[in-house]
Parts: structure tokens; C-alpha cells; sequence
């Protein structure tokens, strides 16, 4: 007996550990969710790169406090970035949190951010539509814009510079690459485009070749709207099954988490039209200082991805509006709000401002993958966008008519 | 004659006392004042997800180590029970949903699970050891992609989101410490069940069928039928678990019910140790405390390895999990008492 109340006092005051919120004075703590597990731990380890970049260039202080950086790390599902949202929030105490990577994820973690109106969320790199356009949360703020803006040019220079008439999509089966397939198909079937088969494949697939079989023969190019390891794997499996159509990337698909694999893979990819909030070969004095300041980062890629520049423009969003309010969020960051919602600023990638919903209006690059002059493939910058709005230009009250993105919606076969 | 009456009024006392343990009384109340010096985050994200899966653990260590039979579905019980709540009750994902009370949803999930468990069961008795593992895995897995390609009734990757716990006797039962006390009433309901039907007439036939099925199907009982009843039992643990686990993310997604948490599932009972009923809550407790703070410790990067390595060196130093580890301390700490006894 004498032993098992042993046993019981051990697990008592294990599970009793006192809460470490309390921070001291002369620090803000800042929590960063991403994913450092899964099938997109490649995209959230470049997140944190990028978001380290911001916090580097002001040497790591904020208003005159040192930033303390609590990580949190989920694996691209929803129940997870909830989880470790709350473990930062609750546990770790943070007023501010940056994140988190992926579509779900964002959608989860605004619906966390409405039971905690005391601390303010800002976006990582998650680009799903409804996390800002439809029931929005008020201390929910995305300074990265969404995956049918980083669309905006695409579907019309498709059709109209690369003359394909009749594209079939595969995408991953979650409400990011919704939203980028509405982006592209927005414009293309408004130009007149068709796109007869849309396939949709779970994240972390391994076998694609029931995918590749189904894509109809007679189209032009296939959409690719996949990320990390499911764009390398099916890229590669459809090369090898001897698929000769050519691509249209999705923002992800040739971003440099892909471009970077070894392989045949490159032959492929060169040549790839694509959009995204960034460009390898931007020559802006702005997003060379940008890719300078990156490169310091441990691990780094060639080019930033455009997960280390969502993250970074968030990060520096958050910094900015906390040098604003002197690093105050005493007050339940209702001032720190105000600052971000105010908040203009230029970016590696042009101007950034906050639309009524606290989503970003921003440039948008139209690319293409071509090969840098020391053999690492690159996005070639073809076309700037400037100042893409969450309804692409659309008035909002049409745009909203078009309905909520989902497998179904657009459709133009 | 009045001896007698003095000695009956007496001796079911003592019993009583002992019957239950000193060690579970103590146990018991340290528990229910936790509370008072717990913070929320403690008492939900820690102390009641651990409850929840122990709960869920409970269910496995209940058919692993009384039965014999090793399962891999138990969260996909769980996750029947966890999407029943979803579609049955309210959400605010616009699929399905038909808001019927909780109080009608929560026995349907229930019940749900555990004639489903009944079902895995059933399929899976006829196999032993490590072809159970597979079956059930597989059965895990095809669940998995059933919820995560069907969209009419799982609503595909995302899930159901907005689900609420219920609000009643003016008490909202999410809020922390509500819910802790709901999940410490089942887990400790659901422990002592196991512990108390463990020594009755089914877990002793239950047991002596585990240890030798032929001899007992030649005494006349019937191996499959008590197997099969096994598992219902062990589903309306997980069951009940499920719409916990629901209520507590509020959610519920193909995520929650991947392979990667039924392998959670088996690790817990494993580190735990399956000889009884309290090694599922052990592991639960250390295996939710290391994936909730190995990040702070070793960074974002390597904090997998770190909790690997330590379920690594759980196992190694001890095949029976924590209970076998106190089983070796134990003669040595009498010892060390009769040292320093008077």
C-alpha cells in the first residue's frame, strides 16, 4: 500500500506541473505553427525559414523586447493544428500566433480563433478561400494572399499565349487546391477554355497510375495541383508511364520544394506555366535583398519557396504592427488588431494592404520553369499581376453568386 | 446470536476497504481535486485527452490482454462512434447533420460502435496473433480511406467541423473543468467495469479461453460467441470514448482515425502494460506528455526521433511495459523498507 500512494503522488504531481505563461516583461512571445511532420514537413521547414528571415532582420527584438519564437508543429490535419494551436495558446501563453501551412489547417484554426478573441492569428501560408471570404473571424488576418488569387493571369495566358484549348486537372483532394483549380478555371473557362476530367487524389498518395490512366487522351496539357512529396511522385510516375501532355503547375507543384528533386523529373517541369505570390528570377532590388537574407538561413533552398515568403510576409507584418503598438497586447491585443488591419507595406513582392475580411491584396507573378545558369531549375518571371483583390477583380457581389469552392464548382466540360 | 450479527456488521466493512484498495481510494481523490491545482490546458489537453485515450487503450487491453486478441481498430470503433455524433447531431459543415439531442445521439453512437466492434469481431476471431493484427489493420485502413474519399457521408478530408458538447443542468460540458470531470467519470467507470468483469464468470471464461480455446470448446463453451461478446463490450468503451474525443477537438476528420493513431493506440497499451487495467491510463499519460512537449525539449525537427527513442527504451528495459517496470522495482524498494525498519 505504501507503494501504490507512492505511485499516486508521482502521477499527481506529474500532472500538475504549474503553466510556464508567465513571460517576462522585456520579451513578446510569438507562437509559429507549421508542419514539421507528414508528407508537407519539407514546405513547413522552409515556412520557418522564412518566418526566421523576418525576425533576423530586426535582429530578433521587437520595440525594444527580445522575440521569443514557441514552436508548434502539426501534420497537415486539422485536428492537429487545432491541437497545437491550443498548446501554444493555452499552454505556452502566446497573445500572438503565426500559421498555419495548409488549407484545412487555416479553415480549423479560424474556427479556434473565434473561441479566443484575446489573441490575434496571423496566417502562415494556408490559402484556402473560405478562411478569410465566408464567415470570417475578426482576430483572424492574412497577409498572404489565397490559392484562386495566386491564379490570377494563368488560365487566360493558357489559352490565349499557349494556345491549349481542352485541360484536364488533378489536384489534391482538400480545400487548397480547390481554391487554386476555381483560380485557374475561372479565367480559362471564361476565355473559353474546357476542361473535360478533374481528378482528385488524397494527400500522401503513393500510386498514381490509376490518376494517369483515367486523364482523357485528346487534351492539350494537365493542371497539376499537388504539393511536396504527392507532386514529385506523380510527376514522376507519369513520365514513366510514358505521358507526354504538357503542364500547367499550380503554384505549389513547381515551387522550389519540387524543383529542387533530382531526376528525370527536370525535363519534364521545364517549360511549365505557372502563378504564385513569387518569383525566382524577380529581379526587384527588394526580393534580391529578400533572397540574400534568406539564403543565411540553415538548409535553405537555392530560392526561397513561396511557404519561406508567406511566412516571412506574415512574420514581418506581425513585427511591424508590434513595433506599432510599442509590443503592447496587454489589452488583449485589440491594438495590435487595429495596427494590422491598418497595415501597408512593401514587400520582397510589392505592396501588400488588408481588404475588409483582413485578406491580402497583393502582385501576383505569372511564371515558367526554365533552367538557371547553374543547372537549378527556376521560375522565370513572365508577367506581373499587380494588385490581385481576394474576388479577382470580380465586383463581390457576382463573385460570391459563383458559390463556394468545392470538387464540383467551377465546372466547364 | 448477537455475536454473530456484531461479527456480519463488521467483517463486510473490512471487505469493503479491501475490496477496493487503499492505493484506488488515494488514486481516486488525488484526481478528483486535480482541479484545483491543474491549469485548463492541464486539465483538457493533457489530463482529459489522456483519460479519453486510456479509455480507448482500455478497450484494446480489455481483448489483448484478457482475450488474447490484438487489435488495430479501435480507433476506428472510436472514430464510428466520434462521426455518428457529427451526422446525427448538429455541425456547421452544411453536409448532413440532422440536430437530434444529445441525448438520443449519444447512445446511437454508442451502440453504433459497439455493434460495429461486434462486426470487426466477428470477422476477426477466427484468427489468431499477428493475422489478427493484419485483418484488423486492414480494416483500419480501408475505414481511413473510406471516410477521406466519400463525401455524401464523411464530407471527404475535412471532415465535420462546429460540433459542440452539450449544454445541460446549466452547465456547458466543454468548458475545462466540466470536462475533465466527465472524462475522469468514464474513465474511471470504465476501469473499474474492467477490473470488476474481469473477475466475473465471463472474464474468468474469457481468460481461460485466451490461454486455451481447444480444452474449453471440448468443456462445452462456445469460443467464438464469447469472443464476439468481448468485443461488443470493448467497443462500447470505445464508443463512449469516441464521442469524448469528438467533443473535445470539436471536431472530427479523416485525421483522427488515421493508421498513424491506431498505431498510437497499441503503443499506449504497450508502454503501458497490458496485464491490467491501469497500464492503458499510464502509457496514455506519458505518451500524451511526450507528444505534447518533446518539441520544447529537442526543437521542431528531431522530436519524433526523441519520442521513438523513448518508447525504444521502454520496451527494451521492460517487455511489459511501466506495470512490468514497477513489477521489478517493487521487491526492491521492500527491501530497502525492511533496511530501514525499526
Amino acid at each position: 500500500m505504501h507503494r501504490r500512494t507512492l505511485l499516486a503522488l508521482a502521477l499527481f504531481t506529474g500532472l500538475t506541473a504549474p503553466s510556464m505563461a508567465l513571460a517576462a516583461d522585456d520579451t513578446i512571445k510569438i507562437g509559429l505553427l507549421a508542419t514539421f511532420e507528414g508528407p508537407f514537413t519539407v514546405l513547413g521547414e522552409d515556412g520557418e525559414r522564412g518566418a526566421m528571415t523576418a525576425v533576423a532582420e530586426t535582429n530578433g527584438t521587437v520595440a525594444g523586447k527580445k522575440i521569443e519564437i514557441v514552436k508548434g508543429s502539426s501534420d497537415a490535419s486539422p485536428d492537429s493544428a487545432v491541437r497545437a494551436a491550443r498548446k501554444l495558446v493555452e499552454q505556452d501563453g502566446v497573445k500572438v500566433l503565426v500559421g498555419p501551412l495548409s488549407g484545412d489547417e487555416g479553415l480549423a484554426v479560424k474556427d479556434y480563433a473565434k473561441t479566443k478573441p484575446d489573441v490575434t492569428f496571423i496566417n502562415g501560408t494556408s490559402a484556402a478561400q473560405d478562411t478569410t471570404l465566408r464567415n470570417p473571424a475578426e482576430n483572424f488576418f492574412r497577409f498572404s494572399t489565397d490559392g484562386a488569387q495566386w491564379m490570377a493571369g494563368l488560365g487566360t495566358y493558357a489559352f490565349n499565349d499557349k494556345g491549349y484549348k481542352k485541360v484536364a486537372t488533378v489536384a489534391e483532394d482538400y480545400s487548397f487546391p480547390y481554391t487554386q483549380v476555381f483560380g485557374f478555371m475561372a479565367e480559362f473557362c471564361k476565355a473559353g477554355g474546357h476542361v473535360p476530367s478533374k481528378s482528385w487524389v488524397p494527400i500522401g498518395n503513393k500510386d498514381f497510375s490509376s490518376v494517369i490512366a483515367a486523364i482523357p487522351e485528346d487534351v492539350d496539357a494537365i493542371y497539376v495541383a499537388l504539393g511536396g512529396a504527392d507532386a514529385v511522385n506523380f510527376l514522376t510516375q507519369y513520365q514513366q508511364a510514358g505521358g507526354t501532355a504538357p503542364l500547367i503547375g499550380g503554384s505549389i507543384t513547381v515551387d522550389q520544394t519540387v524543383l529542387t528533386s533530382k531526376g528525370k523529373l527536370r525535363d519534364v517541369l521545364k517549360g511549365t506555366p505557372s502563378a504564385g505570390p513569387t518569383a525566382d528570377t524577380n529581379d526587384a532590388p527588394a526580393w534580391k535583398s529578400f533572397v540574400a537574407a534568406y539564403a543565411k538561413q540553415p538548409g535553405a533552398f537555392p530560392s526561397p519557396s513561396l511557404f519561406a515568403h508567406g511566412y516571412y510576409v506574415n512574420m514581418k507584418a506581425t513585427l511591424l504592427a508590434l513595433d506599432q503598438v510599442g509590443g503592447d497586447v496587454s489589452d488583449g491585443g485589440k491594438k495590435l488588431r487595429e495596427a494590422l488591419s491598418k497595415l501597408s507595406f512593401d514587400t520582397p513582392t510589392g505592396k501588400v494592404s488588408l481588404d475588409k475580411n483582413r485578406n491580402a491584396i497583393a502582385d501576383i507573378f505569372l511564371t515558367e520553369v526554365t533552367e538557371g545558369s547553374d543547372g537549378n531549375l527556376l521560375n522565370k518571371l513572365v508577367k506581373v499581376v499587380p494588385q490581385v483583390n481576394q474576388t479577382l477583380g470580380i465586383p463581390e457581389d457576382e463573385f460570391m453568386k459563383l458559390g463556394a469552392v468545392n470538387r464540383d464548382n467551377p465546372s466547364c466540360p | 446470536m448477537s455475536l454473530a450479527t456484531a461479527a456480519d456488521g463488521a467483517a463486510p466493512q473490512q471487505n469493503w476497504l479491501d475490496k477496493i484498495g487503499a492505493g484506488h481510494v488515494i488514486l481516486a481523490v488525488a484526481l478528483l481535486v486535480y482541479p484545483l491545482v491543474a491549469s485548463d490546458f492541464f486539465l483538457t489537453q493533457i489530463a482529459g485527452y489522456s483519460m479519453i485515450f486510456g479509455v480507448l487503450s482500455l478497450s484494446l487491453m480489455l481483448l489483448a490482454g484478457y482475450g488474447g486478441m490484438l487489435s488495430l481498430a479501435q480507433i476506428t470503433v472510436a472514430g464510428i462512434a466520434a462521426y455518428a455524433v457529427a451526422i446525427l447531431g448538429s455541425n456547421n459543415s452544411n453536409v448532413l447533420g440532422f440536430g437530434w439531442p444529445w441525448w438520443i445521439v449519444v447512445p446511437f453512437a454508442v451502440a453504433a460502435a459497439a455493434v460495429s466492434s461486434a462486426l470487426i469481431g466477428w470477422i476477426s476471431v477466427r484468427t489468431e496473433g499477428i493475422y489478427t493484427l493484419m485483418i484488423t489493420l486492414a480494416i483500419a485502413t480501408a475505414t481511413f480511406y473510406f471516410a477521406q474519399q466519400n463525401y455524401a457521408i464523411f464530407n471527404g478530408h475535412s471532415g465535420y467541423a462546429g460540433i459542440h458538447a452539450p449544454v445541460f443542468w446549466g452547465v456547458n460540458w466543454r468548458d475545462p473543468k466540466p470536462f475533465y470531470y466527465l472524462c475522469l467519470g468514464l474513465a474511471m467507470l470504465s476501469y473499474a467495469a474492467v477490473l470488476y468483469g474481469s473477475r466475473s464468470t465471463f472474464g474468468m471464461t474469457l481468460q481461460a479461453i485466451r490461454d486455451n480455446p481447444r480444452r474449453m470448446r471440448a468443456l462445452g463453451y462456445h469460443v467464438t460467441a464469447h469472443k464476439v461478446f468481448a468485443w461488443f463490450l470493448a467497443g462500447v468503451l470505445a464508443g463512449l470514448a469516441g464521442v469524448l474525443l469528438v467533443w473535445f477537438n470539436g471536431r472530427v476528420s479523416p485525421g483522427t482515425i488515421g493508421v498513424d493513431v491506431a498505431i498510437d493506440i497499441l503503443i499506449i497499451a504497450v508502454i503501458g502494460g497490458l496485464r491490467h487495467p491501469i497500464g492503458p491510463f499510464v502509457g496514455a499519460i506519458v505518451v500524451i506528455l511526450m507528444q505534447t512537449f518533446a518539441i520544447d525539449i529537442v526543437g521542431a525537427e528531431r522530436f519524433n526521433t526523441l519520442i521513438g527513442l523513448v518508447f525504444l527504451v521502454i520496451v527494451f528495459v521492460s517487455p511489459d511495459g511501466i506495470l512490468g517496470l514497477w513489477g521489478r522495482i517493487k521487491p526492491h524498494l521492500a527491501q530497502e523498507s525492511l533496511r530501514a525498519g525499526p
